[in-house]
């Protein structure tokens, strides 16, 4: 995906500064001809083949999806097999709850979890960007070093003290594991992005009287918005598409389990109904396509800002 | 978007809404019952006693539809005693449920799929013994070989919940009856009666398929453990089970080769899909479909396959589109059946837990799941009356399960060590079909996989 929509920006946004050294004009160039948006075209296309199968397929009847490929239902003369069978079974849901519930427990899962990781990862970036202090680096690189440890070993334990804190089976379990997987991540996209602003607006601020209060309020914070909103992206797919943490820590129950728990179980028990898991996933798929889009702009700024800049 | 004051609004009304709507999740009681029962009979349950306000859970691997059968099942109880069963079902408890044991939060009663993963489960020492009301009920309702796979070292933990048979062949009856060919009542009539397909039409007699993504493999294990209880015997299938004698035995490998004489004969397989090496690929839940059109005439699968065929709306019924048969022995004297269960055993002896374990392992569940189930279950609980099934196959299962000339067996690689059991059996007899692997190169990996101890 990253593939295709990198090379875009500097083709649509008029507003970049003319590039100064050789370099990047040749990347520019090299970029922005017609040959490479072909290519980028042709792999965006590529790319796009099996969502294209996948959401034909959703159409077809059961039959027609195990004797011949989707492609298959493309020619006019098979049109009069799309219906639309397979979305009204997974709209109506199948157990003894609503899909509109899980949903629901995704929504409530998943917006806590975004917000809680980036508030506590502006602070600390703050803190390890512009409050010298020691031992700041090895806490640092300690922090982003938790990153390599795997959500699998993290998990009995981390259950076992949600159990004594009488957390157990509400959604708090599900916002702070999320939060505290996502934290390394965050903290360290953050730090990156917050330490390149330059010193000297930091400065002037500081001359003004400013405290770190404001700072990060009136001068840091509005400066964070691109890399902000490309965290919560990342963070937000991550968590909205998440199924182990929440069978994990939360369980498969409709109080709790997210849409992606349902859409597990939608083929039955023994996978005795396949056929409507595609249209399932498109149904699943709704909101994070919608939010990836909306805020797709400040993704593309975000991810660039902290690689390519000086 | 613009002004980051509007944004951290946005984002402390999204916390707030978050919260009132868990919030009103927690307290919500979860009662949209699908099809209220008022006319139950609450006199079998008075024995239960008065559980009002009383809650017990239970976690399972059945979800979706089968799933709600289970909760419907269990609604009698639920208003006769007052009690509340939270269900949760979920099919990663096979890989949650020792972490859940090990961290203290497990449910009240868990429904083990595999007696391997109950043994795992009772080594933890959280698993509680059966009460004595469950230990009472098991010997009544079910076969000694039934108590044996619930209990560890003797002791009964667990009492057996559902039952499947695999022992099982679909075809078409109206197929045969137009061809004339008879339900075979031997191996040896099998063969002949496939080589005779065969001859007749220009059609494979049989359709495999063992593909379920990171399972794939298990329908094969099961086609080996039914030849081995043919060809080798009862006695030497739970020396080979038990690993008593080595995986790679001449007996097994006999086995293995009586089982490629049928599905690694390019005349006989794989009908109505490809050659061979497709029977690797094919999802199971398509393997039998070929059966349908008149492409294939026959197919090894459990009895619950019967839900497959009713999605494709077929009749499974003796005198409907398919049908299935006991797949036959060498000699008709003994009567094998593969079969597997699943298992509950409780993790708390709170007067209410005990109650309903107990009632789990009592034919008044048996038929109330019976009467709730429109077809793919069924249970060895000789208790249940059969009338109670509303399925063919599922009577049929039943009758095979309570058969007193058969002898059950369970499904051998749910006994095997992990890295056996659900590994290195699926893995090399995939390669058996895909890369036509030696029945004794076979036979000599998974022995090589199977743990040292």
């Amino acid at each position: 995906m990253t593939v295709a929509t990198v090379p875009a920006p500097p083709a649509g946004t008029g507003k970049n500064p003319a590039p100064r050294s050789g370099r990047a004009a040749r990347a520019r160039r090299n970029l922005t001809s017609p040959w490479a948006s072909v290519v980028a075209l042709g792999i965006g296309l590529i790319w796009s083949v099996p969502t294209l199968g996948l959401f034909v397929t959703s159409f077809r009847a059961r039959k027609d999806i195990s004797q011949t490929g989707w492609w298959d239902a493309l020619k006019p003369q098979n049109w009069g097999q799309f219906s639309l069978n397979n979305y009204q079974t997974v709209l109506s849901g199948g157990g003894t709850s609503d899909l509109s519930d899980y949903f629901i427990n995704s929504v409530v899962m998943t917006l806590p979890a975004v917000v809680i990781p980036i508030f506590l990862a502006l602070l600390a970036a703050y803190a390890f960007a512009w409050i010298p202090f020691r031992g700041s680096n090895i806490l640092f690189v300690g922090l982003f070093a938790l990153q390599v440890v795997p959500i699998q070993v993290a998990m009995v334990p981390l259950l076992r003290s949600y159990v004594d804190m009488g957390l157990n089976a509400s959604f708090w379990v599900l916002w702070l594991s999320h939060a505290m997987f996502g934290l390394p991540l965050a903290t360290f996209l953050l730090h990156n992005f917050m330490k390149d602003i330059p010193r000297s607006l930091v400065e002037a601020a500081r001359v003004d009287g400013a405290g770190h209060v404001t700072i990060f309020f009136k001068v840091i914070a509005p400066l964070m918005v691109p890399a902000v909103a490309s965290f919560a992206i990342f963070q937000f797919l991550w968590v909205w598409n998440d199924l182990l943490v929440a069978l994990a820590f939360g369980g498969n129950t409709p109080d709790l389990a997210p849409i992606t728990a349902r859409l597990a179980d939608m083929a039955g028990s023994l996978g005795d109904r396949w056929h409507v898991l595609s249209a399932g996933a498109f149904v699943a798929m709704i909101v994070p396509v919608a939010v990836f889009l909306a805020l797709q702009r400040y993704f593309v700024r975000g991810l660039l800002a902290g690689s390519v800049k000086g | 978007m613009k002004r980051s004051i509007s944004k951290g609004m946005a984002a402390g009304l999204g916390v707030a809404l978050a919260v009132t709507m868990a919030a009103c999740g927690k307290t919500e009681p979860n009662n949209n019952s699908s099809g209220g029962s008022g006319d139950v009979d609450c006199s079998v349950y008075s024995q239960y006693g008065d559980l009002k306000g009383k809650s017990i859970s239970i976690y399972t691997t059945f979800v979706d539809a089968e799933g709600a059968t289970y909760e419907e099942s269990f609604k009698g109880f639920e208003q006769c005693t007052g009690a509340d069963i939270k269900y949760e079902g979920s099919k990663s408890l096979t890989t949650d449920v020792l972490g859940r044991i090990e961290a203290g939060a497990v449910a009240d009663i868990v429904a083990f799929p595999q007696p391997g993963l109950l043994q795992q489960a009772v080594a933890t020492g959280k698993v509680l013994e059966a009460p004595a009301a469950v230990a009472k009920n098991v010997d009544t309702y079910w076969t000694t070989s039934w108590r044996d796979y619930g209990s560890v070292d003797g002791k009964l933990y667990a009492s057996p919940l559902g039952a499947s048979v695999k022992s099982l062949v679909w075809y078409s009856p109206q197929a045969f009856k137009d061809a004339g060919y008879a339900v075979p009542e031997t191996w040896d009539d099998l063969l002949v009666l496939t080589d005779q397909i065969t001859k007749d039409g220009d059609v494979k007699p049989w359709c495999v398929g063992i593909a379920d993504g990171d399972a794939t493999g298990w329908v094969a294990t099961d086609w080996v453990e039914d030849m081995v209880l043919r060809s080798a015997g009862p006695a030497a299938y739970a020396q080979w089970v038990n690993h008593e004698s080595p995986f790679n035995d001449p007996k097994i490998v006999e086995s293995l080769e009586e089982m490629s004489k049928i599905v690694r004969n390019d005349a006989y397989v794989n009908a109505g899909i490809g050659n061979i090496q497709s029977i690797a690929a094919t999802p199971w839940t398509d393997g039998g479909t070929p059966l349908l059109d008149g492409q294939c005439f026959l197919h090894r699968q459990a009895s619950f396959y019967g839900g497959n065929y009713a999605q494709e709306s077929a009749t499974v019924a003796e005198d409907g589109d398919v049908w299935a048969f006991y797949l036959p022995s060498a000699d008709p004297s003994i009567k094998p059946i593969l079969g597997a269960g699943d298992f509950v055993a409780a993790f708390a002896d709170r007067p209410e837990v005990v109650a309903f374990q107990t009632f789990l392992s009592s034919p008044d569940w048996a038929n109330a799941k019976a009467k709730v189930t429109e077809g793919g279950w069924t249970t060895a609980n000789n208790g249940l009356d059969k009338a109670n099934l509303r399925s063919a196959v599922d009577q049929l299962a039943f009758e095979l399960l309570s058969d007193p000339s058969a002898e059950f067996r369970f499904d051998g690689s749910d006994l095997m060590p992990a890295q056996v059991g659900s590994d290195a059996f699926w893995k090399q007899m995939t390669a058996y079909f895909a890369e036509n692997k030696s029945e004794q190169a076979v036979a000599d990996a998974i022995e090589a996989a199977w743990p040292k101890s």
